[in-house]
């Protein structure tokens, strides 16, 4: 505990993170309101006046439709993430067990999908399979595995130079039984960092769609919607603008300071 | 030998090209709806839709439509616009005048942010100071950047009316009015990028301040603040400048969703027009020009290390 | 002494001068334009580009919206109240079978490049629009012309196969208009016409601009517009700020219904409600179950609160209607109370026809705000009769053509329907609601056939109350016209009885 009091990125990463968590996790038992409930005479009413954080267009409640955006973006983003992190991670760690040409090719293809910028990719997807959360989960995969591949690969290289791998493979240990002993256990703590990260630009990235109409459909409230209803309401209702943007910055900042302090935790070399 | 290296990048760089050119014209291809039918909406009868496919060209094979274009491209021919029907060549001219001083404006504005933060935490790390622009960079990460615009239109345009809320009056409007359309979503654009710049350059002073020869420097007895900005900053920019090369993907990636939300006739909202319009050959061009971009700058960073990095040069050898 | 003194004043006088004039050059500029807007610009926004300026081959109405009647004409219009008028021809005469149509042409008339229009310009303009190669989005009003011939210059005979009631009003339209023969080629990027206004330039996604032609050939209009500019604003906040600060005059069709209320507190702006043939409907796909069964499309149109729906999509700008007609149509019956929103019978309705357990099916909404926000109006409306109703924003026009409307594959969606008088499209086959009742199209064979107004606006009356017992779409609102311009502005349509801007009596008052 003390250990982590001086750490106070770490600590209020976690805490962030944790807050979110919960919320988005209670949202699925409780909310103060029903989020998809319209009440159109009270539509437009600020925070406090009517439910805590006031009401949208359609007079729904801001706080509930908050929780359950929450629970729609983490659900969304975490999802993506894993499929990015272990497609990714798998590919990084076979291509360092078998270097050569392979190496090549892969390296060439994470090029080829750096290459496109993720919105207009994402984009064309979107028109290709029609909005929804599946449509936004392998857009922003797609993007996660050549992130995971590079990073795993890059980490992987330096362990197959170590002394004590050199000795393995000088035994005829095959290659397959030193990457699951010896490659994966040294590289998970960089893989749990860049999880955590690619988590925060997950979340950044799921709004970016939704707020392009690309994410889940209505009624299910998610925090870039509320954001694309907001844009014509900045005059009369500026708060349906403020609180999904403050929601989207406050999980963002979370995850990245919950990164930053795991990896001074975990992995003290690489400081950038 | 390094100028083998290079070549070898270079090709690979146009195969990638390649590549991305084939896959973007293939995926428009399958996506539901054709410019035709676009343009035609919904009292057209069928036979009207055959005549203006025939008249475009579309009722010809994938395959050759690519072929004829990508020929014609290589003759420096990027084709023409299925919607707009002029040479896509001049389109994409008119959008660079938006985009590209949008992206340098942001560019300058981040560094402006970065460069300072960076080097005064770096200066006292650990200080209260430290920690505050630590915090700041990280919530310019993590704010969305079109939320941020958002928000700057609220302020500046709807409550103060100082700036315009969206549009772009051109530059024949004249300097100011055009640089005025262009302040509010640059800073917008701006922001995440200082903040990693910002932790970028922290970290990057912060190893070379424990270099040999700035200590040395330090223990001949030279200020903190002259070996500092004398002799660390400078050598620290390396990292930096190509951090901000690669952030460039990240900017262009902005640059769609925050010229949508200012209403600016860039790069990014042409390739939004086009996708809606599945107009191919725009599509095409649009993001070949994007990952053109990407790449290169991908392969200069590469030849700055080479430049800079005395172990992988030796290595080439 | 002198002489320093002399030199000294020199060189302040040069610069002096040099900043005098920099300051004047600036100031002249400045003051120069803002002196022209008052009196004859006009900067006109739109929320939507036009992918071209030739509306005879592209059709969407943006083109229209730009081009006709002030760079484009026809042989006859259609004026605010949405009557047919003569224009290039001067006047027609109809044979009593109604198969022969004589125009008698204006004569003195050129385009803007100098070509002369007559009879063989307008004979090319119709059989462009007809033939084979044609591109004309509304080819089919040409289809009942069976020849046009030309027996001397300012003279049009068009031969008929069948009778057609409409073809008059139809050739009032922009996809009617009448091209300069040697620039038809190059019309989608520089339109030449015979109208009031002159094509000058077009800034892709940003503007168009027009000029007054000194040559027009209707000397009893003065129009009073030297230049015109059209900007292309796409956001709602954008147009609204825009019109605050001056940088455009006017918005004839305001995107967003919501900032209305914000525009009505300026001073410098009039707010102008007028009317539309935009029809908010959510037509279903009839071929389909359940929605064959005409008791459950009634169910869901009683289970429909108009006046909520369009307070909550529409910011209560809207007409409800109960038919696809609008008040301003000719013949319009008021049919809201044929299925008048009640949930209990709604549901009774339903069980009566099986699905008294609930149903459940999915709307294809495009992704246009008022689409959305219905659809999430009739989500919740539904929601309270037991009918769960999943929304797929479909991606408009592009998927949506190829989805709903070619493909016939949604159950319900939902469009505004921009074309006036366009209830015939529910005798067309095929047509995306798969709606098929012969008594209908009867009806609508009958109104062609007949050539006097009030057997017509009978007839059309019956059709209207076929569609509202029927329901083949759930029949919402009519979209106003949110016209928002500048106070000092006169001669701007107030209705739109077809997408349009007249600019031609368009002046500044000070």
């Amino acid at each position: 505990m003390r250990y982590l009091l001086r750490r106070p990125i770490l600590l209020s990463g976690l805490l962030i993170t944790t807050f979110l968590f919960v919320v988005a996790l209670l949202s699925l038992v409780w909310t103060p309101l029903p989020p998809t409930k319209m009440q159109i005479v009270s539509k437009l009413k600020p925070p406090l006046s009517v439910g805590l954080l006031g009401t949208d267009h359609f007079g729904r409640d801001i706080a509930s439709m908050l929780m359950v955006g929450a629970w729609n973006s983490l659900s969304t983003s975490l999802l993506a993430v894993a499929i990015g992190a272990t497609l990714g991670t798998l590919v990084g760690v076979f291509v360092a067990a078998v270097r050569g040409f392979t190496e090549t090719l892969v390296m060439r293809g994470c090029d080829i999908i750096f290459a496109v910028p993720p919105i207009l990719s994402a984009m064309m997807l979107g028109a290709f399979m029609g909005p929804g959360r599946f449509t936004a989960i392998i857009a922003i995969a797609v993007f996660m595995v050549p992130v995971f591949a590079r990073v795993t690969l890059g980490a992987a290289n330096q362990i197959w130079t170590r002394d004590y791998v050199t000795a393995a493979i000088g035994m005829g240990r095959n290659r397959a039984k030193i990457t699951i002993t010896h490659i994966l256990p040294n590289i998970s703590n960089q893989i749990i960092v860049q999880v955590t990260i690619q988590l925060g630009l997950a979340i950044l990235t799921e709004a970016g769609l939704s707020f392009l109409g690309l994410g889940m459909p209505p009624p299910t409230p998610t925090w870039g919607r509320m954001l694309s209803d907001a844009q014509t309401y900045l005059g009369q209702a500026p708060w349906m603008a403020l609180m999904p943007g403050m929601a989207i910055a406050l999980a963002v900042l979370g995850l990245n300071m919950l990164g930053d302090g795991l990896r001074d935790l975990l992995d003290p070399r690489d400081q950038s | 030998m390094i100028l083998l290296l290079i070549a070898r990048r270079f090709l690979g760089l146009l195969l990638t090209l390649l590549i991305v050119s084939v896959l973007i014209f293939v995926v428009m291809d399958l996506l539901p709806g054709d410019p035709a039918s676009v343009m035609l909406g919904t009292s057209a009868t069928p036979e009207t839709l055959a005549a203006l496919q025939r008249q475009l060209g579309l009722d010809q094979p994938l395959a050759v439509r690519y072929v004829t274009w990508a020929l014609a491209a290589l003759k420096g021919d990027l084709g023409t616009s299925y919607t707009y029907g002029v040479p896509v060549a001049g389109l994409v001219g008119e959008r660079l005048a938006v985009t590209v001083p949008l992206s340098l404006l942001a560019v300058a504005l981040s560094i402006i942010i970065a460069i300072p933060l960076g080097v005064i935490s770096a200066g006292r790390r650990n200080s209260l100071v430290d920690y505050g622009a630590s915090v700041l960079s990280q919530v310019f990460i993590a704010v969305p950047g079109f939320w941020v615009g958002l928000l700057l239109v609220m302020l500046f345009s709807v409550t103060l009316g100082w700036m315009p809320a969206g549009g772009f009056p051109g530059w024949n409007a004249g300097l100011w009015p055009a640089l005025k359309a262009l302040i509010l979503p640059a800073v917008a654009l701006a922001l995440p990028q200082a903040g990693v710049l910002t932790r970028v350059t922290r970290t990057a002073v912060l190893e070379v301040m424990n270099e040999d020869f700035v200590r040395t420097a330090r223990s001949k007895g030279l200020s903190e603040k002259t070996a500092l900005w004398v002799h660390a900053v400078p050598n620290a920019l390396v990292p930096v400048v190509t951090i901000l090369g690669l952030q460039f993907t990240f900017l262009i990636a902005g640059a769609v969703l925050v010229e949508n939300v200012f209403n600016l006739p860039g790069l990014g909202r042409l390739a939004y027009q086009a996708l809606t319009q599945r107009d191919i050959i725009v599509m095409q061009n649009v993001i070949l020009f994007f990952s053109g971009l990407v790449i290169i700058m991908n392969f200069l960073v590469d030849l700055a290390y080479l430049a800079i990095d005395p172990r992988l040069r030796a290595g080439v050898r | 002494m002198g002489s320093t003194f002399l030199r000294a004043s020199t060189t302040l006088s040069r610069r002096a001068v040099l900043l005098a004039a920099l300051a004047a050059g600036l100031g002249a500029g400045l003051h120069g334009t803002a002196e022209a807007a008052a009196k004859t610009t006009l900067t006109l926004g739109m929320s939507v580009e036009p992918p071209g300026l030739d509306p005879t081959v592209a059709a969407p109405v943006a083109v229209g919206q730009v081009t006709w009647q002030n760079v484009y004409e026809g042989l006859v219009t259609i004026n605010e109240k949405g009557e047919i008028k003569p224009q290039l021809a001067e006047s027609w005469t109809i044979s009593d079978d109604g198969l022969t149509y004589t125009f008698k042409l204006k004569t003195g008339v050129t385009f803007h490049d100098g070509e002369v229009f007559d009879s063989t310009a307008a004979k090319f303009t119709l059989d462009r629009a007809r033939g084979p190669e044609s591109t004309n989005g509304q080819k089919r009003f040409f289809q009942a012309i069976d020849t046009a011939e030309t027996p001397d210059a300012t003279t049009l005979v068009l031969k008929l196969k069948a009778r057609n009631s409409s073809l008059l009003y139809w050739l009032g339209w922009p996809a009617s208009v009448m091209v300069a023969p040697k620039n038809a080629a190059d019309a989608k990027t520089n339109p030449i016409g015979t109208g009031p206004f002159k094509f000058v330039s077009w800034t892709k996604g940003d503007r168009v601009e027009l000029a007054a032609n000194p040559n027009y050939w209707d000397k009893s209009v003065k129009v009073k517009l030297e230049k015109v500019v059209f900007r292309f604003v796409a956001d709602a906040q954008a147009q609204a700020a825009a019109l605050k600060s001056g940088d455009i005059d006017a918005i004839p069709e305001f995107a967003a219904p919501e900032l209305i209320e914000d525009l009505k507190g300026d001073s410098k702006l009039a707010t102008v409600i007028g009317n539309t043939e935009l029809k908010v409907v959510a037509g279903m796909n009839s071929a389909k179950k359940p929605f064959d069964d005409k008791r459950v499309r009634q169910a869901l149109m009683m289970a429909v609160d108009r006046k909520t729906l369009v307070e909550g999509a529409w910011s209560g700008f809207g007409t409800p209607i109960g038919s696809h007609y609008t008040p301003n149509d000719r013949g319009y019956v008021d049919l809201t109370g044929v299925h008048p929103y009640d949930p209990e019978k709604a549901k009774a309705l339903l069980a009566e026809a099986g699905y008294g357990s609930g149903l459940t099916f999915t709307i294809k909404a495009p992704q246009m705000a008022y689409a959305q926000r219905s659809s999430q109006m009739l989500q919740a409306m539904f929601a309270e009769i037991g009918v769960t109703l999943n929304i797929e924003t479909t991606e408009f026009p592009a998927k949506w053509v190829a989805d709903v409307f070619k493909g016939s594959n949604y159950d319900m969606t939902i469009v505004a329907h921009a074309e006036p008088m366009d209830i015939d499209i529910y005798a067309r086959d095929p047509y995306y609601f798969n709606y098929k009742n012969p008594a209908f199209n009867d009806v609508l064979k009958k109104v062609e056939e007949t050539t006097d107004p009030a057997a017509q606006e009978k007839l059309y009356g019956d059709a209207q109350k076929i569609l509202a017992e029927d329901v083949p779409a759930l029949y919402l609102f009519v979209m106003p016209k949110l016209g928002v311009w500048n106070k000092n502005l006169t001669g701007l349509w107030e209705h739109e009885p077809i997408p349009s801007n007249v600019l031609t009596n368009v002046s500044w008052t000070q």
